[in-house]
């Protein structure tokens, strides 16, 4: 499986995207791709679940930065949910962990953000 | 020792990565140390595409073998232009999200991520070198116990 991106719908002012399989090199052109149009399709802010994500390298996450700088630009934010250890662990080491937010659940994501 | 060798392209990294994660799991690595040794060998693949061979086109080679002090070794070799592999400064990790650059962050993963890095220039070839610890049979007891 390389990456399937699905757009949850709507909720509380939020859209819910889930992100599955794995965001590198050879798939973070498709994520810009898919999730700049819903972006700028959108008002909105946006939580991405990435509980069934397996994978993340430095293109993933420069995609996920990406999206975040383009959201904040328009007061909007970026909230990432559900990540499994190997990810978050990326997540901590770049140091993404604190300059985006990440909840354990969808649910805490839309409660707490 | 086992060697892959395909163009240093985008097109092929699905197959060079599949490759070194097929030697990890065959040399006893949980899934989880995998992921580490796949990523780290992505980062440094992605930046021979980009900056060993700028211009011109060419190979990469991929070797893996057990070293003797029984490390897991990947060793990824160029033509391309002399290019050291783990010479980026460290990103900026406190800075926030607007100011935050991405610019180093693959270097600084595999940094963090291989136990063991190098790069060397050979002749005409560049050589970069990651090892990784395979885990003995304590380790594998004591994370079989904190991780039930």
């Amino acid at each position: 499986m390389s990456m399937e991106i699905v757009k949850n719908g709507e909720q509380d002012n939020c859209v819910l995207v889930a992100v599955k399989g794995r965001i590198d090199a050879v798939t973070a052109p498709e994520f810009d791709k898919q999730v700049g149009e819903w972006v700028d399709a959108d008002t909105s802010d946006f939580i991405v679940d990435l509980s069934e994500l397996d994978y993340i390298s430095s293109a993933g996450l420069r995609s996920i930065l990406g999206v975040a700088k383009r959201l904040k630009e328009n007061d909007r934010a970026l909230t990432l949910c559900s990540l499994k250890d190997t990810v978050g662990e990326v997540f901590d080491i770049s140091g993404f962990s604190t300059i985006i937010p990440i909840f354990d659940s969808v649910e805490a994501a839309l409660k707490e953000r | 020792m086992p060697r892959l060798t395909l163009p240093a392209e985008e097109a092929y990294l699905t197959r060079l990565m599949g490759f070194v994660t097929q030697m990890a799991e065959a040399s006893g690595f949980n899934s989880e140390r995998i992921r580490s040794i796949e990523l780290t060998t992505e980062e440094a693949l992605v930046n021979v595409i980009q900056h060993a061979y700028p211009e011109t086109a060419g190979n990469v080679s991929i070797d893996c073998q057990m070293d003797r002090n029984g490390r897991f070794i990947v060793e990824i070799t160029d033509n391309g232009v002399p290019f050291d592999g783990l010479d980026f400064s460290d990103p900026d990790l406190d800075a926030d999200l607007t100011a935050r650059q991405t610019g180093g962050l693959g270097v600084f993963l595999i940094k963090k991520m291989a136990d063991h890095c190098r790069y060397r220039r050979e002749g005409e070839r560049n050589i970069l070198t990651l090892g990784f610890e395979v885990p003995t049979y304590d380790d594998r007891k004591h994370a079989d116990e904190t991780n039930p």
